[in-house]
């Protein structure tokens, strides 16, 4: 964070979102917010919580439960003047409007030669370990990753959601925003001005010297605490969060990994052709003269997200699993 | 008394000039794909094509009753609705050969023609894909309060689409500007909708409350009449409207679709041909109602023909787009 802004408050990452979104809808009359209870009920996990009573009914728009049909709505109304911000409950419901945010929001300003733009953000939740079992807990934010045409923000902290949310809105490209459902009450330090944060810049969370952790989303805090472990044995481990995983800012991440020669690369959604290979693939071409070993990747283990809680809990990276990939990888 | 007459003179000329304009745009469309028709089939045209021919009365008929600055969106069979709109010829048959030219500067092809100029939000090669798409244009015209109406035009196929039904259902609830225009063509690709399409098409907008209406969509002034009076309807805040034009696709579901026999007859096809082409139908009226004679019909086929020749001529020797362009517009 800029060390100019010292009119700093500790809010929480569901403050910080629902402050991004208020401050662009005061900024920016087009902008509006559509979904399922995001208006007096402020979403089922009170994010949205007040808004409608400054912006109204209007703009903070209940809809029925109907993802593919509102979030087709809104990308005809982003290519007609509006700036939409769709909220999916539950990113699990990502397979529910893939036609319009694949087919047709990520295609439609390349296929029109570029003459019309879809200026609209898709906000959605992701992470486990909430005991929702399999069909309300999935990461599947790679989906998005892997089309030309739309942009994926994992935001890790309140600053980040924050002027992330803000570069989104105002971007006049769809872009598909993911918050850590179990995120929502992290604390953070959040400056009072207005300020945002680019697309495709990668964040040193901790700078270390022996090995190099890539971590998204929740995984940066259970990256960080796995970080704290191995100082206990002497190994300095940096933490990045590449914060946008599209754009991505290879540039950091590879530089990281020539200096640290060692690297670990930790996201929640599944490993097999998901964002831990991605990443791994970018280092291993980038940094491969200068690595000690084969880049390692920790996701979520490749079953349906299970309901019974030790069954859940076995799923997902945890500071234990990442502390012992990464002192086995230094020893 | 002498100015009364004088004025219904006028209207009565004016009514001429827009029925022998609907003329024209007919014959341009059907000139258009017959054209396309014979691109492919010489391999001169990359890709696929899914002609409209048969079905021009509708694009036309309603496009007619629109504004330009109001919104459509179109069909993978969506040349007739883009050129009933107010595409230009040269620069649909740039599109379609791929050229730099084209209206979406060779990315998109037959199937996603879109211009801004003329309220094209695109046509869409996802069936029903653009229901969302038109309905949210609805959206922001009543949003921003600025009196345009959008028509979503998809064919009875589309009536599959779990997507038109949410889409319906929201437009209905906020009293949303748009008109769904099914083009009821008998058939989703091969397969006769008795087969696919169960109950009424009519009564699925009477679940929604919408009201909807039924016209034959052979006949171009009974199409743009209920879509004039349709228009006027939802423009003045109505809320939306369902439109279902019964039409024929005259040709095969593609260039290709030849051998046809296995989904429906030869007779089948001419019948509708020889006595329901709305072309003849309207051209045979225009002479009863001596609006036009055959002389000036004769003159309209040829200039469009004319207009088609040279707008394929300027299309073929239009250049591609340097390879080097195929990543530019991928984001805002």
């Amino acid at each position: 964070m800029p060390e100019a802004m010292t009119a700093t408050r500790e809010l929480t990452l569901g403050e910080a979102v629902r402050e991004a979104i208020a401050e662009e809808m005061r900024r920016d009359s087009r902008v509006f917010m559509c979904g399922e209870d995001i208006a007096e009920a402020g979403t089922v996990f009170k994010v949205l919580t007040g808004l409608v009573e400054e912006f109204g009914k209007d703009r903070v728009l209940d809809t029925p439960i109907s993802e593919a049909g509102f979030t087709g709505i809104a990308v005809g109304a982003a290519m007609t003047g509006m700036r939409p911000i769709v909220d999916i409950m539950f990113g699990d419901f990502s397979t529910l409007v893939m036609d319009q945010m694949v087919n047709q929001a990520a295609k439609v300003h390349y296929m029109s030669g570029g003459k019309w733009k879809v200026p609209m953000v898709m906000r959605a939740t992701l992470g486990a370990t909430r005991r929702s079992a399999a069909q309300h807990s999935q990461s599947l934010h790679a989906w998005f990753c892997h089309i030309p045409g739309l942009k994926v923000v994992l935001p890790s902290t309140p600053y980040d959601a924050k002027g992330l949310l803000k570069t989104a809105i105002r971007d006049d490209n769809p872009v598909v925003f993911f918050e850590d459902k179990m995120m929502y009450k992290l604390k953070g330090p959040v400056p009072a001005e207005d300020y945002t944060i680019p697309f495709g810049v990668a964040d040193v969370k901790r700078v270390g010297s022996d090995i190099t952790i890539v971590a998204t989303s929740s995984m940066v805090q259970v990256a960080l605490g796995a970080a704290k472990l191995l100082e206990e044995y002497d190994i300095s481990a940096e933490v990045i969060d590449p914060r946008t995983v599209w754009p991505l800012d290879e540039k950091t991440l590879i530089e990281s990994a020539k200096k640290t020669s060692r690297v670990i690369v930790v996201d929640e959604g599944y490993g097999r052709y998901g964002v831990t290979a991605e990443i791994a693939s970018v280092i291993a071409e980038g940094a491969f003269f200068n690595l000690e070993a084969p880049v390692k990747r920790i996701g979520a283990m490749h079953v349906p997200i299970p309901f019974s809680p030790p069954l859940e809990d076995a799923t997902v990276p945890t500071e234990q699993s990442v502390f012992e990939t990464a002192k086995a990888l230094c020893g | 008394m002498t100015t009364a007459v004088d004025r219904s003179k006028t209207q009565s000329e004016i009514e001429a000039q827009q029925w022998r304009h609907m003329y024209r745009r007919m014959v341009m469309i059907r000139l258009f794909e017959e054209q396309v028709n014979d691109l492919y089939t010489r391999a001169l045209m990359p890709g696929l094509a899914h002609l409209y021919i048969g079905e021009e009365a509708v694009a036309v008929g309603v496009c007619e009753g629109l504004n330009p600055t109001d919104y459509i969106t179109s069909t993978h069979r969506g040349h007739g609705h883009c050129l009933a709109k107010g595409a230009a010829l040269d620069r649909m048959f740039a599109e379609l050969l791929g050229k730099e030219a084209g209206y979406c500067k060779g990315k998109g092809g037959s199937m996603h023609i879109a211009d801004p100029d003329t309220g094209n939000l695109g046509a869409n090669a996802i069936v029903g894909g653009s229901a969302g798409i038109a309905t949210g244009a609805a959206f922001s015209a009543k949003r921003l309060g600025t009196g345009q109406v959008a028509v979503c035009f998809f064919g009875d196929g589309a009536l599959g689409q779990g997507l038109l039904y949410e889409v319906m259902n929201m437009a209905a609830l906020w009293k949303l500007p748009v008109i769904y225009v099914c083009e009821n063509n008998l058939y989703n690709e091969y397969t006769h909708n008795s087969e696919t399409i169960a109950g009424d098409m009519l009564t699925r907008a009477a679940g929604f409350g919408i009201e909807g209406k039924s016209v034959d969509g052979q006949d171009v002034r009974a199409v743009y009449a209920t879509a004039k009076e349709i228009i006027q309807r939802v423009r003045s805040g109505a809320g939306p409207a369902f439109l279902v034009c019964q039409t024929y696709r005259f040709l095969g579901h593609h260039v290709g679709d030849v051998s046809r026999e296995y989904y429906r007859s030869k007779q089948e096809e001419q019948t509708w041909k020889t006595e329901r082409d709305p072309i003849t139908l309207h051209g045979d009226w225009l002479v009863k109602e001596k609006l036009a004679d055959r002389a000036q019909l004769d003159g309209i086929q040829k200039e469009v023909k004319t207009e088609v020749d040279k707008a394929v001529q300027f299309a073929t020797a239009a250049p591609y787009p340097s390879p080097d362009k195929v990543d530019q517009d991928v984001y805002a």
